[in-house]
């Protein structure tokens, strides 16, 4: 039967992906940057949308969040996926308000009156079945998918407003967003940049091997060094793996050090974030916030002997308060961390926070 | 007009009165008295002094180098009790104001104090000039309150960027070679090696060195070599290849190469052991400086030392005096060093209570003293070991640890904001102490300074008087030590990056050896004189200096 054969092929890519996402934690990075990820998350939900039985929107969500689950349960480190999953579900609820013909909008405010008034939960409202409810998903996911592709172009394209001339600039590791950012900026401007090579990864060699391709005059120094760097660099641009909730950040280890010499000596500190990495999460959940690797990295084998009595930790994370971000610098514009907040409920949907 | 007698014309009759007094002498065939010899030699300067007045300052101090380098090679012996030779009137600019204006005191007694004060200040020059450090009373029997504007030489190491400096240090090397000599020796052209920077240098630290391990300085010397001891030729190996690594064991390596050389030194006839000697050290310490720039408590060993040597009455013979010199040497590693490391950890464990979590960075072996004593002492605390790239230096003090019996946990500099909340109290230790509060240390550490004081943990530095020092310095470029570049570059999953850094124009890599952390993230020094804070630092230099 075409059904099942659809089916079991879904299930196959859904697998496929789970395995990938499972694989790439090693670490060192992500073997592909989120914005890749991010993109095959959206089309892999798109393929479900278009490929699995449901009848009303109810079905729907309940498929995309068992399966959003699923994903995340994979790899928690990777929020990109889990925030893939929540704009999905986000659509659905306002494709499915359209096409009844009441604004979403309205519903989305929680105030006393509406508790007052509405009484119903809001469950029962997706059972109803729309013919042309699936088409509409399908094209919104798409638009979703236009704006992915277009975000690092969007972020690079507000470079010159940030950088001028004779700038000494900071950043650690390697981020994909901001290195599309000073390479855009340097086709029209000259500066300095320093990157901090981000022991034990090291992904500030790459960084800095890929941005002095392209002439921009470039030193990379070792993590101990940033402090004492600091007082002679303008600005700090940085790239995160999730924007949290709050409007902090979390990001390879070694920002929060950054962010504290940045502050002390008054440095401006830029975050180039595109919008998918925005999280519903808050950074008190301990036990997922943190995500560690193998202490190899940190004490290698070859110290043995001591290596049985010794506790090494080798954590890939840092926690950034937002009190210590000066801008967030996204697809759709420039934004203070105070304002995440709102962003953020643009673009989920409150009782999608919890998946 | 005719009637007007300038200072100089003044002079040349006076020396021409003297040139006819010692003509006089020698045609009387009466060997030429001390005093005479003496003024021969103050007129010759004179002479090289007024030939040379027009081409500037700088030329004359050279000059004036010169003629007082070899001046005490001279077969006259000259004791500091002689102080009847004439002193040139043009005193130049780095000499300060001699104190010419007490006409209350007799000639002779006037002569007396300006050699002593010479004598005085030319040792403390060589020591400046070698050790690149800043003596501040160099009179140490001017009166108290005479504060003499004393003008600090810039250190040749901080100098790289300034082609007139670089030169004038080449010269120096090469002078060295035949200063060293005496008449009797006869040495072919071996010097001093000037070592050649590597690789590319960040802009912002072009007036530095850097100097790649595999170019060892000592590849241009020739053998055999004459003029520095072999004991010295391999410290400086010891040095530039970083197996002698640390402030205190650099000092005493050096304390006890100076012995060995002291031991195996002779007086060479007509020549006085507190002169020669001296400058017998001063082509080491240049060589030493070249291996690895000299830190601050070795300039501090090689101060003390000098004075020593110089305070060695003439009347001593050589064996007495080297006894003496070895045993000055042996006291001041054992007070300084030994006994001052037993009396800070005295006064840390105080500090260290049951449950405590410590962190410490890098090796520091005032601060692994200080665990292993207050494990001993069977306070119960566990220890967190932070360590940096590229040295990786927390190694070594995690394997002493653990040797120890103490539960360590190790992280990267990295993961500090992850381990920074279990910990209670942060101890480092110090490469100097600068005068103005300022704590040099080895590059990370005001890093975790910062950021224990973002977590309220408290910072305690650990410090031997021995090694602060008079400089001053507020961020970490304007004097600091670049590593080898090449230190960075690191394989993984077989592929290495920067392997080709130095093709890349643009690229450059940066490996700093020092940083200079506030005194506002320190809250306690603990030396041996007992718990300071930061900013007592100039009172503890002012009281050493009274007592010296």
């Amino acid at each position: 039967m075409p059904g099942a054969d659809k089916e079991t092929e879904l299930s196959e890519r859904i697998e496929a992906f789970l395995s990938e996402l499972k694989r790439c934690g090693s670490g060192a990075g992500s073997l592909r940057g989120s914005a890749e990820t991010a993109r095959e998350t959206t089309s892999l939900l798109r393929r479900i949308t278009a490929q699995a039985r449901w009848s009303n929107a109810g079905d729907l969500m309940e498929i995309i969040r068992k399966e959003g689950r699923r994903m995340t349960a994979g790899q928690p480190s990777e929020t990109t996926v889990g925030n893939m999953v929540r704009r999905v579900l986000k659509i659905i609820r306002e494709e499915y308000a359209r096409s009844r013909g009441s604004t979403e909008e309205a519903d989305q405010q929680e105030s006393l009156h509406k508790l007052l008034t509405s009484g119903g939960s809001s469950e029962d409202n997706f059972r109803q079945h729309f013919t042309h409810l699936k088409a509409n998903v399908i094209e919104a996911i798409n638009e979703l998918l236009t704006e992915l592709e277009g975000t690092t172009d969007n972020i690079s394209m507000q470079a010159l407003e940030h950088i001028h001339s004779n700038e000494v600039i900071m950043t650690i590791g390697r981020s994909r967003t901001v290195e599309a950012f000073l390479k855009d900026a340097a086709r029209k401007r000259k500066f300095h940049v320093i990157v901090a090579e981000c022991a034990p990864f090291c992904q500030g060699h790459e960084m800095a091997t890929s941005l002095s391709k392209e002439d921009i005059e470039t030193t990379v120094i070792p993590d101990a060094a940033i402090f004492a760097v600091m007082s002679r660099v303008n600005k700090v641009i940085i790239g995160t793996q999730t924007v949290l909730a709050n409007g902090g950040l979390r990001a390879v280890n070694g920002t929060h050090t950054l962010a504290l010499a940045a502050k002390h000596h008054s440095t401006p500190l830029i975050v180039c974030a595109p919008m998918f990495k925005l999280s519903p999460q808050f950074p008190n959940e301990e036990d997922t916030f943190h995500k560690f690797v193998s202490p190899h990295e940190v004490l290698p084998f070859t110290e043995g002997e001591i290596l049985s009595k010794v506790n090494a930790h080798c954590p890939v994370f840092d926690y950034v308060p937002p009190e210590l971000i000066t801008l967030f610098i996204s697809n759709i514009g420039g934004n203070a961390p105070s304002y995440i907040y709102r962003l953020m409920s643009e673009l989920y949907h409150p009782e999608d926070h919890e998946l | 007009m005719g009637e007007r007698l300038t200072t100089s014309t003044l002079l040349v009759t006076e020396e021409d009165e003297k040139k006819h007094e010692i003509i006089r002498a020698k045609g009387e065939g009466k060997e030429l008295t001390k005093e005479e010899k003496q003024r021969l030699r103050k007129e010759k300067k004179q002479h090289k002094k007024n030939k040379k007045d027009d081409r500037g300052p700088p030329e004359k101090e050279k000059e004036k180098e010169k003629a007082s380098v070899p001046a005490p090679s001279k077969p006259a012996t000259q004791s500091p009790a002689h102080k009847a030779a004439p002193v040139p009137v043009n005193a130049s600019a780095s000499e300060s104001p001699v104190a010419a204006e007490k006409p209350a005191k007799s000639k002779a007694e006037l002569r007396a104090e300006r050699r002593a004060r010479q004598d005085s200040e030319r040792a403390s020059k060589q020591g400046k000039k070698e050790g690149g450090q800043q003596s501040t009373s160099s009179k140490p029997k001017a009166t108290p309150n005479e504060l003499q504007p004393v003008v600090k030489r810039l250190p040749d190491h901080v100098q790289v960027d300034d082609p007139v400096a670089l030169k004038k240090l080449a010269k120096k090397l090469e002078r060295q070679q035949k200063s060293g000599q005496g008449c009797s020796l006869n040495i072919t052209g071996v010097k001093v090696p000037l070592r050649s920077d590597y690789g590319y240098k960040v802009s912002l630290f072009s007036h530095l060195h850097q100097y790649s391990r595999k170019n060892p300085p000592t590849q241009q010397i020739s053998i055999p070599v004459t003029v520095i001891h072999p004991s010295i030729v391999r410290l400086g190996l010891q040095y530039s290849q970083g197996i002698i690594a640390g402030s205190n064991a650099r000092s005493v390596a050096l304390l006890h190469a100076f012995k060995q050389v002291i031991q195996d030194y002779s007086t060479p006839p007509n020549e006085e052991l507190s002169r020669d000697l001296v400058n017998k050290l001063s082509p080491y310490i240049s060589f030493l400086s070249q291996c690895r720039p000299l830190s601050a408590s070795m300039g501090n060993a090689i101060k003390y030392i000098k004075k020593e040597i110089s305070n060695i009455p003439s009347q001593c013979k050589e064996e007495e005096a080297k006894r003496i010199l070895q045993e000055c040497i042996d006291s001041y590693i054992n007070e300084k060093i030994i006994l001052a490391s037993e009396a800070i950890s005295k006064y840390a464990i105080e500090k260290i209570s049951d449950g405590d979590v410590i962190l410490v960075y890098g090796c520091s072996s005032l601060v692994n003293h200080i665990l292993c004593e207050a494990f001993e002492k069977q306070r119960k605390f566990r220890v967190i070991v932070v360590d940096s790239r590229p040295r990786l230096e927390g190694r070594e003090a995690l394997r002493r640890l653990v040797k120890k019996g103490i539960r360590c946990t190790y992280v990267l500099i990295s993961a500090l904001s992850y381990i920074l909340p279990e910990v209670s109290k942060v101890f480092l230790g110090a490469h100097a102490l600068l005068a103005n509060g300022y704590v040099m240390s080895r590059v990370g550490t005001s890093q975790i300074a910062l950021v224990a004081k973002a977590y309220n943990v408290p910072v305690l530095v650990c410090c031997e008087t021995y090694k602060f020092c008079e400089r001053v310095q507020t961020d970490s470029f304007v004097s600091n030590e670049l590593d080898d570049p090449d230190d960075l570059i690191v394989t993984r999953n077989g592929k290495t990056h920067l392997e080709n850094w130095q093709t890349v124009k643009s690229l450059g890599l940066l490996n700093l050896v020092y940083d200079v952390t506030p005194p506002d993230f320190v809250d306690l020094v603990i030396t041996d004189l007992g718990m300071i804070p930061c900013t007592s630092v100039p009172v503890v230099l002012r009281v050493k200096n009274v007592d010296q």
